[in-house]
């Protein structure tokens, strides 16, 4: 439904795409061709280089020339803005695709001896735009103007500016401060009126987060919401809440979770590819244990996996990895394997998910892990993050990855953490590792919870570590065993651990 | 280019008046706008009136020289420069408000 109104709104209204990562998505297409946008947000919000990014790509992706008109920032300075952003600026410069022009409004106070108006502004603008033909403009920031003259000129120049850009067909962003300067005050923003955008940059338990909304998109579907968006080496990144469920395929080609007894456990295959798996477990059951068997399984097929560590730093998973006989390191070094480690202390969490999806489309993996992800729900409120990872397991889901999360949970707490709960409702495997106490020794054990649309075991197996790897065995009890009798066995069950328990496993595989 | 060339009116200017009194003035007009006509009528009137025999006053048309206006850095419309005697002084307006001229000029 909301397609075949985006194609509707598209032919009345023709858009310009900004090129930036998840602008387009949320504008349905892009800012307004041929008309001015309007771009809001305080100091420091990221206004000039979501502007500079519009231009460039502009000239990169569509061959649109383009003419900058600072008002704050020297020429110099905002060359070396375009650099630090990694665009080839000199060879624009060099094939005269972009015209950079610094507006010195503080040159002196302005002497005022009578009528006035800011043609020049409008002649040295046309000049420019002469100059390279340029079809997109951005002037960064008006707010400079207002300071230094007559609000009430002010005004009328700036509507006649917007005709103006209108009228010789530009493309044109223009920034300025949002609120309590008098740009907004004076309502300037009702002669825009097409399109406006808002940035902001929000504090919130330490973390800052900044978050761009579309106030008004006149003849146009766009989303709502604050989206939040991450300015890093390689530019900005919008992260699109939207995501259309229905391009998710759901492949019935399985993927080895690295450990025989457990693929004969899962229907004798293994996972789905493209699905979400869960394991969750008490502190010290092997869950990293676990994602890393998967990970150095799956890049020993000649497949990418992206390992994101919450807790613990790549080179220390390579130490423990190979204290139990997985040797991660080469595998990294040819690339297959790859590692995202961060604080999640950080950055907000969507961040983490800007940054993994960054990640993401440039190694194009197979398999992605998130080990913890219970680390990441220290930040901000449960109902937030259920949301944010059903978002990125979305999007997962539609690459056709596979994703691993491992949850550390309270021993006694699995059906009341919130947040569990949350993720086990959305995942389509979930194991749990457990801890049994087995007279004086600990014994892990592993079931199968649910796995959506194969036939798997339910029973639980004795999970064993050994410098050899992991292995599953058979628990042996009695008829109708209890947890005493378990108990009592104990001695019988150390014998059987150390034996192969294939054969026991057999019979495993029934719903 | 524009620059040398107000450097060498300046030198003509200097050179001619033994570097005093003489005013070179310069006004910025947009064709015939009616802020840019009413300023060229104003300085005209100004100029004859306040500073007869010692000025000499241009008139740019920053439609004709629109690399003047980035180098001026002009923004306002019309505006009128005092390029000499130094210091620079910018009058921005029609020069309608005579008493602001006089004072920013120190003519009065």
């Amino acid at each position: 439904m909301a397609k075949a109104q985006s194609k509707r709104s598209n032919v009345k209204f023709p858009k310009s795409m900004t090129g930036i990562q998840g602008l387009d998505v949320i504008t349905n297409g892009g800012i307004p061709k041929n008309r001015p946008t309007l771009l809001l947000g305080n100091t420091g919000c990221g206004k000039t280089i979501l502007a500079m990014e519009f231009l460039v790509h502009g000239i990169e992706m569509f061959n649109e020339p383009a003419v900058f008109l600072s008002f704050e920032e020297k020429t110099e300075e905002l060359e070396l803005n375009v650099r630090s952003l990694g665009f080839d600026l000199d060879k624009h410069l060099a094939e005269n695709k972009i015209y950079l022009e610094h507006v010195n409004i503080n040159q002196d106070i302005i002497k005022e001896t009578g009528m006035y108006d800011l043609e020049g502004l409008f002649v040295r603008l046309g000049h420019a735009v002469k100059k390279v033909k340029a079809r997109r403009v951005v002037l960064d920031s008006l707010d400079t103007l207002f300071f230094s003259f007559n609000p009430q000129m002010l005004r009328l120049e700036f509507k006649r500016l917007i005709s103006w850009l209108k009228e010789k067909k530009l493309t044109a962003i223009i920034t300025g401060e949002i609120g309590n300067t008098l740009f907004t005050r004076h309502g300037v923003e009702e002669y825009v009126a097409d399109c406006v955008i808002i940035l902001d940059n929000r504090v919130i338990n330490q973390i800052t987060t900044r978050r761009l909304r579309i106030v008004k998109y006149r003849g146009s579907i766009h989303g709502n919401n604050e989206y939040p968006f991450l300015i890093d080496e390689k530019g900005i990144t919008v992260l699109p809440i939207i995501s259309d469920v229905l391009l998710q395929r759901s492949s019935s080609k399985r993927i080895s979770s690295g450990i025989e007894q457990l693929d004969v456990m899962l229907d004798n295959k293994g996972f789905y590819v493209g699905s979400s798996i869960l394991i969750s477990g008490t502190a010290g059951t092997g869950k990293t244990s676990i994602a890393a068997t998967f990970a150095y399984s799956v890049c020993k097929s000649k497949k990418r996996c992206l390992f994101c560590a919450f807790e613990e730093a790549p080179h220390q998973v390579i130490r423990n990895m190979r204290s139990i006989g997985i040797s991660l390191e080469p595998l990294m070094k040819s690339g297959l394997l790859n590692f995202y480690y961060a604080r999640p202390t950080l950055q907000n969490l969507e961040l983490h998910f800007i940054s993994i999806k960054k990640m993401i489309k440039e190694l194009k993996p197979s398999v992605v892990i998130l080990d913890p992800i219970t680390n990441l729900m220290t930040e901000g409120p449960n109902s937030d993050i259920r949301s944010m990872l059903t978002r990125f397991v979305d999007y997962l889901k539609i690459e056709q990855i596979t994703v691993l999360f491992t949850a550390a949970i309270t021993v006694g707490s699995i059906e009341r953490n919130p947040s569990d709960e949350g993720i086990s409702s959305m995942v389509d495997t979930w194991m749990m590792v457990q801890d049994i106490e087995v007279d004086t020794e600990r014994t892990r054990s592993l079931c199968i919870m649910k796995s959506r649309g194969m036939l798997h075991s339910t029973l639980v197996k004795k999970f064993l570590i050994s410098s050899k790897g992991i292995t599953l065995s058979r628990i042996v009890i009695k008829q109708n065993g209890t947890l005493t009798d378990f108990k009592r066995n104990a001695k019988e069950h150390q014998n059987l651990s150390t034996s192969n328990g294939s054969k026991d496993l057999v019979e495993s595989a029934r719903d | 280019m524009p620059r040398k060339v107000v450097k060498k009116i300046k030198a003509k200017v200097k050179a001619e008046n033994g570097g005093q009194g003489k005013y070179f003035l310069q006004l910025f007009v947009t064709g015939i706008l009616p802020n840019s006509a009413r300023a060229v009528a104003n300085s005209k009137a100004f100029c004859e009136r306040y500073l007869k025999d010692r000025y000499e006053l241009e008139i740019i048309d920053i439609y004709q020289q629109p690399a003047l206006a980035l180098n001026e850095e002009i923004i306002a419309v019309p505006l009128l420069i005092k390029k000499f005697p130094l210091p620079e002084v910018r009058l921005t307006g029609d020069l309608s408000n005579i008493e602001t001229v006089l004072k920013e000029l120190q003519l009065n």
